[in-house]
């Protein structure tokens, strides 16, 4: 299980990134944190003839508060790094309960928050999560750069809407307005392995305590982490009682998704599932946001 | 039979090694000029190889060397039989089809050996690995073991004309005459399925020809150095005194290391030998789970014959066994199965009959457990069924089955892996039942926890299960022991070690003869130059057979030391006592010598001896027992399943266990907590996902799970001491008792833990996902 | 072949250039190169936790790096504690509890834990089993791991306290 040769560049900065990604294009593969795409070279599953290693640009890694009261994390900040901070653990608690579930703290140490988002696994938690909480994407090229929406950004298992030439440079999550509550809840076989399925809920309630907005993002249920936007829609202006979840847990289950089977889980089960984790992750945000926010 | 030395919870003598990084296992050797190896295996599980073309893969720069079959010349045939089938048992089958060292015209297994690159570097290798064209012609793979018995199944071998490797049958009594007299029959349908050992350390050999001493020295990660040895100088051509093994580290055997003559420790050191230069190959993670052999994959068809008031009149089970590709390994496996399907148990009329059957898959040979896991699960899988169907207590009905006490040895008439007629040796096993219950709390959980739990809405269950392990088999081992003129001792076996602590016990059991500190004592195990007699480690022999061989040698060191000393301080040898490496006159300590001025004396360099002399104090022996030793234990375990996602986590486990004398409590314990994690993978996560095309669909560590920390209780165990009568010292082995118990004990407390749905679970391992679907089931019923 | 890069690199505490393929993976490099065998490889895909080393301080799977990424950075292996003769608390503490048996995933074990041991004096079971659960052990069922992590907490602890 050795990699296959390939030519490696390890630019200093983000614009030298950019001119050697404008010039190999296809032909070369970014190279972040690496946890996923060094097992898929061991394996030689993937054989990029080049790789563009973004670890020695020191300007790609930061936490920092966004004006609006949300937080903008560098593409290339590590997951510990994110799941120890204490800005993001008070803003975005969300983040904070999914960090652990992320494989191991020696992958945590080393994947980054971008590079999981750029991978786009469609079991990855942070692109669930990042869907959930509403994120943008700052994509840069040599040519310029542009934001993309989280609902816009996932295609495909492994697949973006960046180009070739494109670098994933931040990510900003947008402040949670008053009265919101969130909530991860994942079933895997062990700590550290793969969800079967995984549920971020994001929950607002009006003042009287009806469901002003919700955003409940799944993951292991499809080739992209999926909005269940039916889910959320069954909720609109209700209060968070058993009946009007237990609905939107089905919807989530049998609308919004149509899980497939693999070695670990059937389609039954993995619906199952879904029914169970979106319930459980509503009840809590609605719990959540009922006291406090997040 | 604890002693100054023996029986004490001593820290290990290897650890600092191990601790600081500077223990050599195999992929630490580094030797000038070496070579490394990279494997093409075969994607397919079953095809005609039509053509290969290596001829690209040879220009590949840094490559010296590209093999295939036809390359081997005479070297290239069927390797010998590592155990040859059972004497003794009238109608055996057993078709001989034996590992080769790469895939000629055919390939039987997704991972099989099509090619091998000799090149500067691993990556080099690999590289041109993929380079080479092989032109594959798939056929029918046959996977499924009962259709492979079926009529029109695609052949294996086509000459045999089926893929029966194998039938054996033996009864004991008559079960027909037991069940036309039963008041209850119960009847069971078993799975298990296959898993990996998934040793650490991965399989790697470096093989050294050097042409000028006309030697081979070969480093393999092996349980059977001295056979390895023995077995390569047949193939290779060569003279036994040609080849040294040696076993260094080992990361972690578990049984496929025990596994001789596999296609890499032929192919690398016959390399070397064309090549004149070293070669290492050092398996890699992803050709483990398809080049390195596996178990426990079984179908069982199980009844027993009771009475109405839950006395056993007999036991029928007839199962299929898969082989895999080959059969190198023989009947060892389904022999144990049959000997240890009734366990602790009294049952006059037994009758067990298997078949054998050869699939495309790896080869299956022991893993830690070997057979005995599925006869223990469909034992106690019927004693539950019989309990609830007669409406009695699961622990009662188990103790009013057992072997008293005074019914030893205790003879079952079926012949075991060691082709003599099973006798379970000593014992008290009522005892180790009666412990468990009072370490789970059994009465206290049944009537005031489980219910309490329950109205909290808590699914809480309890298993309880008991097994034996038959351990210590023959043939033989033995061992040599030299005290030095420094005063040290040096001690060498032939059983490899695989991280037993061999290092410490065998120096205790030296020591507690020799009055020397155990530190003191310089053991090597493993290598072939140190000491060239002996089968290996396997079938929780170590302790129990190179132990008592260690026994056997200290006494006779002792004897030599006593006869020297009794002259030279003028003292009867009734007299004399050896501590602190010393020998004194017991009653006057000031008269006393040192084994080291001992030593020199025994050694002497001028003059002249008395004749028929031996010198030095040195001594080699060597133990051998009639049979095994049959140790047992009883398993208890409190089990919570998640409603909701049918997630199932042992809070607790206990186990009550008899291994005769224990060596050293501390290595004893930490055995069975290994024993324990690997059961639990049995009973929960391992599962070999082959396809019905024979490809693997979890050939990693990402998908096919293993036990971690947080998916194991705190294990909690009490030793009994029944010492056996077949050794010296009254050991008997503990190698495999923790896998053995769990699987049976962890499905009983999840039915319990469940019992609104009243089911019967007759598989392992048992996922969220099959328990969902079990539960559905249920509810449909 | 791709083209040859240098890699310089501080290893418990001493200075090495080498230079190398980019592609070869920083177990290896540890290993073969520098000879610095401690450090093991069971998976080479960052599962099983053998090969981890600390990189900066912070334990990382060396074989999910290529050498080239270590360029620059402070490697510390299982051959920067203590020696035979005199072991790091941690290691004495995995001998005092028998917290390894065939000794392969040992070293990547204690890797993975000395961060938490000197930050933890007195961490509960649960605790100590989710911080092993980066790290696969065959031999041990983990027992031993557990009760050895402990132990080398409140013997870290101790050392600290007898510094001050």
């Amino acid at each position: 299980m050795k990699p296959a040769p390939f030519d490696y560049y390890a630019p200093a900065s983000v614009d030298e990134a950019l001119d050697i990604l404008s010039e190999k294009g296809y032909d070369i593969k970014v190279l972040a944190g690496g946890q996923s795409l060094v097992p898929s070279m061991n394996f030689r599953l993937a054989q990029p003839p080049a790789l563009l290693d973004l670890n020695n640009i020191p300007d790609l890694a930061y936490i920092k508060p966004a004006p609006d009261g949300g937080v903008v994390i560098g593409a290339m900040t590590r997951d510990s790094d994110v799941e120890h901070n204490p800005m993001v653990a008070e803003r975005f608690p969300v983040i904070l309960q999914a960090m652990p579930f992320i494989a191991h703290p020696q992958i945590r140490n080393r994947g980054t928050f971008g590079g999981a988002i750029a991978h786009a696994d469609p079991a990855g938690h942070l692109p669930a999560v990042t869907l959930a909480l509403n994120a943008r994407y700052h994509i840069r090229s040599k040519n310029g750069d542009r934001w993309v929406g989280c609902d816009e950004f996932f295609l495909g298992p492994f697949t973006t809407a960046m180009e070739p030439d494109e670098l994933l440079v931040e990510v900003e999550i947008p402040a949670l307005p008053a009265r919101t509550g969130t909530s991860y809840h994942q079933m895997a076989r062990q700590a550290g392995a793969q969800a079967l399925v995984g549920v971020a809920a994001v929950v607002t309630l009006d003042p009287g305590e009806r469901v002003a907005a919700a955003r409940i993002a799944l993951l292991s249920v499809g080739e992209t982490p999926v909005l269940a936007g039916r889910a959320a829609a069954s909720l609109a202006g209700k209060l968070l009682t058993p009946e009007t979840i237990e609905a939107a847990a089905e919807a989530a289950a049998t609308v919004d998704t149509d899980p497939g089977g693999d070695i670990h889980c059937s389609p039954e089960y993995r619906r199952h599932l879904i029914r169970v984790l979106v319930a459980k992750s509503l009840e809590e945000a609605g719990e959540r946001a009922r006291g406090k926010r997040g | 039979m604890a002693g100054k030395y023996l029986g004490q919870r001593l820290k290990r003598n290897e650890d600092p090694r191990l601790l600081t990084g500077q223990a050599l296992f195999v992929d630490d050797v580094q030797l000038p000029g070496m070579l490394h190896a990279a494997f093409l295996r075969s994607d397919y599980a079953h095809a005609w190889i039509k053509s290969i073309d290596p001829s690209a893969a040879r220009q590949h720069p840094g490559v010296v060397a590209v093999y295939t079959a036809a390359d081997l010349g005479k070297i290239w045939k069927p390797g010998p039989l590592n155990v040859p089938p059972p004497s003794g048992i009238p109608g055996v089958v057993f078709n001989q089809r034996t590992q080769v060292p790469m895939a000629k015209d055919k390939v039987r297994h997704q991972g099989e050996a099509v090619a091998v690159v000799i090149a500067e570097s691993r990556y080099i290798a690999e590289d041109a690995a993929a380079e080479i064209v092989v032109d594959y012609e798939p056929l029918e793979a046959v996977i499924d073991l009962e259709k492979a018995l079926g009529e029109g199944s695609p052949l294996l071998y086509e000459d045999l004309g089926t893929n029966l490797a194998s039938f054996v049958h033996q009864e004991n009594g008559s079960y027909a005459e037991a069940a036309a007299r039963a008041d209850l029959i119960v009847k069971t349908h078993i799975v298990m399925e296959r898993g990996t050992a998934a040793a650490l350390e991965n399989r790697g050999y470096v093989a050294s020809w050097d042409n000028k001493s006309q030697s081979l020295t070969m480093w393999a990660t092996t349980q059977g150095p001295i056979a390895l040895r023995n077995g390569l100088a047949t193939i290779l051509g060569l003279s036994e005194h040609q080849i040294r093994v040696i076993a260094p580290f080992v990361g972690g055997g578990f049984g496929p290391k025990i596994l001789l003559y596999q296609p890499e420790e032929i192919v690398v050191s016959w390399a070397s030998l064309q090549l004149g230069r070293p070669v290492k190959w050092i398996e890699d993670r992803q050709e483990n789970f398809g080049d390195t052999s596996q178990e426990r994959r079984q179908i069982h068809e199980a009844e027993m014959a009771l009475t109405r008031d839950g006395k056993i009149l007999g036991v029928k089970d007839v199962f299929i066994h898969d082989t895999g590709a080959y059969n190198s390994y023989a009947l060892t496996i389904p022999l144990n199965t049959q000997t240890h399907t009734t366990g602790p148990y009294k049952v006059a009329n037994y009758l067990t009959e298997y078949r054998v059957v050869f699939t495309n898959r790896i080869l299956v040979t022991p893993l830690r457990g070997a057979g005995r896991t599925y006869g223990t699960f469909v034992m106690e899988r019927l004693m539950d069924k019989a309990a609830k169907r007669l409406g009695m207590d699961r622990t009662e009905i188990r103790r009013m089955n057992m072997i008293q006490p005074d019914e030893f040895p205790y003879k079952t008439g079926i012949v075991g892996q060691d082709f003599a007629k099973n006798v379970l040796d000593s014992g008290n096993y009522p005892a180790a039942l009666d412990k468990a219950k009072e370490m789970i709390g059994y009465e206290a959980f049944l009537k005031e926890e489980q219910p309490r739990l329950r109205a909290e809405g808590k699914h809480v269950g309890l298993g309880i299960s008991f097994f034996t392990e038959g351990s210590g088999v023959g043939p033989y081992e033995g061992a040599r022991i030299t005290v030095e003129a420094s005063g040290k001792v040096n001690l060498s076996t032939g059983v490899g070690t695989q991280g037993q602590g061999h290092f410490t016990s065998f120096a205790q059991v030296a020591a507690e003869q020799l009055g020397v500190d155990p530190k003191n004592i310089f053991v090597t195990t493993g290598d072939t130059e140190a000491f060239h007699w002996g089968a290996g480690t396997f079938a929780s022999r170590g302790a129990t057979v190179a132990g008592s061989a260690v026994n056997a040698a200290a006494l006779l060191v002792r004897q030599k030391i006593l006869k020297m000393a009794s002259k030279i301080l003028e003292a009867p040898e009734e007299e004399l006592e050896l501590a602190d490496g010393m020998v004194r006159v017991a009653d006057i300590p000031s008269r006393c010598i040192s084994l080291a001025e001992l030593a020199v004396k025994a050694n002497p360099s001028r003059g002249a001896v008395e004749p028929g002399t031996e010198p030095g104090l040195e001594a080699t022996a060597y133990f051998g027992p009639p049979y095994g030793a049959t140790a047992y234990g009883c398993c208890a375990m409190i089990v919570e399943v998640d409603p909701d996602t049918f997630n199932a986590r042992i809070q607790r486990l206990v186990m009550a266990h008899d291994c005769g004398t224990v060596l050293n409590p501390m290595i004893l314990e930490g055995q069975i907590h290994g024993g324990v994690g690997l059961g639990l993978g049995n009973s929960f996560f391992e599962k070999l996902e082959m396809d019905d095309n024979g490809q693997l669909q979890n050939a990693s560590f990402m998908d096919y799970l293993i036990p971690r920390a947080s998916d194991l209780p705190p294990i909690e165990i009490a030793h009994l001491h029944t010492p056996s009568p077949l050794n010296p010292l009254g050991i008997k082995g503990v190698g495999e008792a923790g896998a053995i118990p769990i699987p049976p004990a962890f499905v009983q407390a999840v039915e319990d833990a469940l019992p609104e749905y009243n089911l019967e679970i007759s598989e392992a391992p048992l996922s969220p996902n099959r328990l969902f679907q079990i539960v559905q089931a249920a509810k449909q019923a | 072949m791709s083209e040859l890069v240098k890699v310089q690199v501080t290893v418990n505490g001493t200075r090495y250039e080498h230079t190398v393929e980019p592609r070869m993976l920083l177990v290896d490099f540890i290993r073969h190169e520098l000879g610095l065998t401690g450090t093991h490889v069971g998976c080479e895909h960052g599962v099983c936790g053998t090969c981890t080393i600390l990189l900066d301080g912070k334990p990382v799977r060396s074989c999910l790096l290529f050498a080239p990424q270590a360029n620059g950075h402070e490697i510390r292996t299982i051959e920067g504690l203590g020696t035979m003769d005199n072991l790091h608390p941690i290691q004495e503490a995995f001998r005092e509890a028998h917290g390894l048996q065939c000794g392969f995933c040992t070293p990547g074990v204690i890797m993975s834990v000395l961060p938490f041991v000197e930050q933890n004096a007195n961490p509960t079971e649960e605790e100590v089993r989710e911080a092993l659960d980066g790290n696969l052990c065959r031999c041990t069922g983990y027992q031993n791991i557990v009760q050895a992590v402990q132990l080398a907490s409140e013997m870290v602890a101790s050392r600290k306290a007898e510094a001050r």
